[in-house]
């Protein structure tokens, strides 16, 4: 049995073509997924994420440890409410995943990890733990557990069912429009709201109210009660917000020039080769962070870049790329509806410049494409 | 799914129709449209170019990803629809319209069409 989020009846009702992603039945999209991508551009789109995983921490060692287990640094977040995107390395220095956290307090963060790598993260989390005092509860819900599940603290912690419903759905709304629609259809929110700045979210009743997205737009991504997302979703629809499934995301993203996990790095790639250089913090020279010994140690080989491809076609995935300084891979490809071409984020050797043309490898064909900084259309702009 | 009765089918989702002038035109189905999302890009094969049943001939790509298509019928490329090389988005708009390319059918032909599904075989398979 696929897991459901708490919205899967709302995207059948809304007539969404499902399919499996990393054993999530989720919405592909609802009959265009162009459409939906020109929507979260041009006006406001809605998203399910409830498949990521909101995990709560807390306790009074929650911020020690969370220097000691991200590779960016929260003690940079000091106004309740603001977010951070970091990776959480191994010891070599890998990817095991990138995600947001939130500060609330010293002692309290939340922090949302991707679907289909939570099972890896929760343990390796646990486990980074040992000799902090701190708590890390599941708040992420399916057809399986519709409950939250909370676990006690330290490595060997056992885990328990919530006795209520703790359980939390997430929904992404993004585009110029879009925080206006969600104003329209819960009024009462904006003043809570209205004030927050980029990466910074709110508690609002029950809900936490984000200006974070994964587009490259404007918006608000809200974590509410499982129970609350169906009669949500069906309010932010009648505000005008078009529905809008994982393919329009990838696309979205991928113009925004946002790395994916497990396409555009994973355990064997190193932040500095996967453009997140700027999410790795070193200032403080005491900090002691995983992965910190393996990044500084090593010189990276490759660098990462945007590919735009000048003759027809589609790039995509694991093409190879040929420069003057060696064979490259692309990592993620598609066509970009806002460009009306096809582009790419690419691993390519140290010393191809920016603007140069190199050659991707289709099926039997040699095409030509531009090097280019990997962020192609922000705030609905092509930025090229 | 819109499966025509005056079209033959292949299981890879190829549709095939023998014309009045001896010549077949290929597309893909209604269901194989569907199922792959928002085309857009045709790569088609060199008019002149001889090719096998079952040979794959073309790729219609979608946002989503690349779909080779098999030539149903053995012969040679007499025609390729550059209308829909130029607006892949109207195979999703009518998937029996907009065909892929036309063969020349080779001797062994009529036995290949033969053996291609009817409407009804062809739907039973989706």
């Amino acid at each position: 049995m696929p897991l459901r989020t708490p919205l899967y009846e709302s995207h059948l009702a809304a007539g969404a073509k499902m399919v499996d992603f990393s054993g999530w039945e989720m919405p592909i999209h609802y009959g265009s997924q162009i459409e939906e991508h020109h929507a979260v551009r041009r006006d406001a789109g809605m998203f399910d994420v409830s498949h990521m995983c909101a995990l709560d921490l807390s306790g009074p060692d929650a911020r020690d440890y969370l220097r000691h287990l991200l590779a960016n640094d929260v003690a940079k977040l000091t106004t309740p409410g603001k977010a951070l995107y970091s990776c959480l390395l191994n010891e070599t220095g890998g990817v095991i995943d990138d995600l947001i956290v939130y500060f609330f307090s010293p002692q309290r963060y939340r922090i949302v990890v991707n679907a289909g790598t939570a099972a890896k993260d929760i343990p390796w989390m646990r486990a980074q733990l040992a000799g902090f005092k701190a708590e890390l509860s599941v708040r992420r819900a399916d057809n399986d557990n519709p409950v939250a599940i909370i676990a006690a603290q330290g490595p060997d912690a056992r885990e328990r069912r919530s006795t209520g419903n703790d359980a939390v759905a997430m929904i992404a709304v993004q585009g110029p429009r879009g925080r206006e629609r969600f104003w329209a259809a819960f009024p009462a929110s904006r003043t809570a709201t209205e004030p927050l700045g980029i990466f910074q979210a709110a508690e609002w009743k029950e809900w936490m109210i984000a200006r974070t997205g994964y587009t490259g737009e404007d918006g608000f991504e809200i974590t509410l009660p499982a129970d609350d997302a169906a009669q949500a979703w069906q309010n932010l629809r009648e505000a005008g917000i078009k529905p809008c499934g994982l393919g329009a995301r990838d696309t979205l993203r991928l113009e925004a020039g946002m790395n994916l996990y497990g396409q555009d790095m994973d355990e064997d790639i190193s932040p500095f080769e996967a453009g997140l250089r700027w999410t790795v913090d070193l200032k403080d020279a005491a900090r002691n962070f995983v992965g910190k010994q393996a990044l500084t140690a090593g010189q990276p080989r490759n660098q990462f870049a945007g590919l735009l491809l000048l003759d027809r076609g589609v790039l995509r995935a694991h093409q190879k790329v040929i420069t003057p300084q060696g064979e490259g891979e692309i990592t993620s490809g598609s066509f970009s509806p806002s460009l009306n071409q096809s582009i790419a984020l690419a691993r390519l050797p140290e010393g191809v410049a920016i603007g140069s043309e190199v050659e991707v490898e289709i099926r039997d064909k040699r095409l030509k494409a531009r090097v280019v900084k990997p962020s192609f259309v922000r705030n609905g702009t092509p930025l090229l | 799914m819109n499966t025509p009765d005056n079209l033959k089918y292949a299981a890879s989702h190829e549709w095939a129709r023998l014309d009045a002038d001896g010549t077949v035109t290929i597309g893909i189905t209604d269901h194989a449209q569907e199922a792959l999302g928002d085309i857009v890009f045709l790569e088609l094969p060199a008019v002149g170019r001889v090719v096998k049943a079952g040979e794959e001939c073309a790729v219609v790509e979608s946002v989503k990803a690349a779909s080779d298509i098999y030539s149903p019928v053995s012969g040679e490329v007499v025609d390729i629809n550059q209308a829909a090389a130029d607006a892949p988005e109207s195979i999703n708009t009518d998937a029996y319209a907009n065909w892929l390319f036309r063969i020349k059918p080779a001797a062994t032909s009529a036995a290949e069409l033969g053996a291609l599904l009817d409407a009804t075989a062809y739907a039973a398979t989706l």
